[in-house]
């Protein structure tokens, strides 16, 4: 280390901290109007402070079900966790050695991240919508006399969260891989262990901490989605879509109450992910490796 | 290399399967999932964009129909453009905006994480700051502008008390500066992290060669580091374009449903029931959004950037 930094140091993290606070800065400001007194409006000055617009929310006062949206949206982003997990990892390991259209399933998993959701959407709507009418139009009779839609929360909705998530998790899987030493797999191979106790005992343990990041990308993204959701979703919402329902009538703080409560939710599932991953990390320093320590 | 003791070991039904076929199963759920929800429904957009409809329901017939509304009266109505070709016009030029600040500000963040902090802890401490709000909500992110920028927002406030305008300022929400401002607000994570990506990458040591040549800070970073980062601008900057050139719930909110953007036309056709004419404009939207990727990715090789 030289000691004194660059001038361009200094510049640079000032340009850094304002970029930190554009981020944020925002995010707070609706975080603090959300505990607006009763008379207060949507901007500032804060009109006392209380927790009236929370438990105005609560009572569902004025805007629908919003309770079950959340409970919704909670279901669906804890089912599409661990499928993506589930899922990116089984495919990751896949990616470790040659097969037959690997190249072409990665570069389709590229394709679902950069296609624009509204299309993506878009098509898993209109498939619904056919298959529907073909099971009321050619079903057999049992089927199509009280069918209504298969389109729904954890059918059309499921797969289009899943062509969001499965990208990033399989990407993480590329990265995990790629700086993964196969010598402590061999190792366990040589000693005798089957592929499943090679994997359980050797590979996880190593790779779990970028797992939970997975599972984390696979929650977060799912609670949010809108663009995905909106064709594909059926009659119901979530809650990302009632949220965005209500900006076109938007006139009282309970907004930002809502907003409020979703962020924490996120926040929540951030801080536990990150602890856990910290965790895990500290876990493997301790008792990964006792090389160099002689006879233990 | 075969362990004696698999010799001995019973074989279970995974270890009898070739490698290969081993791989396929595990890559099976994926293929899958990307077969029945991405692939399938492409397919059924070009189909049914090739539809006709009425003003309640598609008509499996072959029909031009989807696109010939889609620009009605652009020949007739020259020199003057016509609709779609105003809002592609808006669209291009609220990417290219977008495009351009988004890589102003993400490479000079990415710089400042890979060449000026110094500690790894710090490193990844800072870059996650950078990251959590990824995993939080668009549509909040974006109603967090309203009381900043709105009539009566801190901003107009602030300006009136200090004398410097008379009226609050009406172009600050609802308009094409909030929809650009929150696009950088929103994606800028996309091009921080590529491009920190591939800084992290560059030895070191080739810096300190050009130092060493005698090239001004100025000629390192314009003869070696930028060029050493193409790969992460590429990466970010087809991000950055893709999710703009699609965008319709940014540029609805923020520019208070008033501005027509290539995502937008097809909510609107969606809302009408007219699904052929929505698919015809998806298959614009993604034959457009193709070509910019296809040049693009001409530029790097993806694979090897991960």
């Amino acid at each position: 280390m030289d000691g004194k930094r660059p001038r361009a140091f200094y510049f640079l993290a000032a340009f850094f901290t304002a970029y930190v606070l554009f981020l944020y800065g925002p995010m707070f400001a609706i975080f603090i109007l959300s505990f607006q007194g009763p008379e207060g409006g949507l901007t500032f000055p804060m009109n006392g402070v209380s927790t009236y617009w929370f438990s105005k929310l609560a009572e569902g006062g004025g805007i629908v079900n919003i309770g079950a949206a959340f409970r919704r949206s909670l279901a669906l982003g804890v089912v599409v966790m661990l499928l993506t997990v589930v899922i990116s990892v089984s495919a990751g390991l896949a990616f470790r050695r040659k097969f037959w259209g690997a190249s072409a399933l990665f570069y389709i998993a590229i394709a679902s991240l950069i296609v624009p959701s509204i299309i993506t959407s878009l098509g898993i709507g209109l498939e619904f919508r056919i298959i529907d009418d073909l099971v009321k139009n050619v079903g057999p009779e049992w089927l199509a006399a009280d069918h209504t839609t298969w389109m729904g929360l954890f059918t059309s909705g499921l797969g289009a969260h899943l062509t969001w998530t499965l990208p990033f998790g399989l990407l993480i899987m590329f990265a995990i891989f790629n700086r993964f030493n196969p010598a402590y797999e061999e190792a366990a191979r040589d000693l005798g262990a089957t592929p499943w106790q090679s994997f359980r005992h050797v590979v996880l343990p190593i790779i779990l901490p970028s797992v939970v990041g997975i599972g984390l990308f696979g929650f977060t993204l799912s609670w949010d989605e809108i663009a995905r959701s909106s064709q594909a979703i059926g009659e119901v919402n979530t809650l990302p879509l009632e949220l965005q329902g209500l900006t076109t009538t938007v006139t009282k703080p309970d907004i930002y109450a809502l907003g409020t409560t979703t962020s924490a939710v996120s926040f929540l599932v951030i801080a536990i992910a990150l602890i856990g991953i910290r965790l895990l990390q500290r876990r493997t320093a301790k008792a990964g490796s006792d090389a160099g320590k002689g006879l233990v | 290399m075969p362990a004696p003791a698999a010799a001995i070991r019973t074989q279970s039904f995974i270890e009898r399967m070739s490698d290969e076929t081993a791989s396929r199963l595990q890559a099976l759920p994926m293929a899958l999932v990307f077969t029945i929800f991405f692939l399938l429904p492409l397919g059924l957009i070009i189909m049914v964009s090739f539809w006709d409809y009425n003003e309640y329901e598609m008509i499996p017939a072959l029909s031009g129909r989807g696109y010939t509304d889609t620009f009605e009266g652009c020949i007739a109505e020259l020199p003057e453009l016509c609709t779609i070709f105003k809002t592609y016009a808006m669209t291009l030029k609220l990417c290219f905006l977008v495009w351009l600040i988004t890589l102003i500000i993400g490479f000079t963040v990415a710089y400042f994480l890979a060449f000026h902090i110094r500690s790894k802890t710090w490193q990844i401490a800072l870059s996650l700051l950078c990251t959590i709000p990824f995993w939080t909500s668009n549509v909040i992110r974006m109603i967090a502008w309203i009381p900043l920028l709105g009539r009566n927002g801190l901003i107009n406030k602030g300006l009136m008390s200090a004398g410097a305008i008379d009226a609050p300022l009406e172009w600050l929400l609802f308009s094409q500066f909030s929809v650009v401002l929150a696009l950088v607000h929103l994606f800028t994570f996309f091009m921080v992290i590529p491009i920190f990506n591939s800084m992290i990458r560059i030895d070191k040591s080739l810096i300190e060669a050009a130092y060493d040549a005698g090239a001004t800070g100025w000629q390192t970073l314009t003869n070696v580091i930028i060029p050493l980062s193409k790969p992460g601008i590429v990466i970010g900057s087809i991000f950055v374009i893709t999710i703009v050139m699609g965008d319709f719930i940014t540029v609805g909110v923020m520019g208070g449903q008033q501005i027509a953007s290539a995502g937008k036309i097809i909510e609107t056709r969606l809302n009408a029931l007219q699904f052929p004419a929505a698919a015809a404009n998806a298959v614009i939207l993604l034959g457009i959004t193709l070509m910019i990727i296809f040049v693009l990715s001409k530029l790097v090789d993806i694979r090897k950037e991960l």
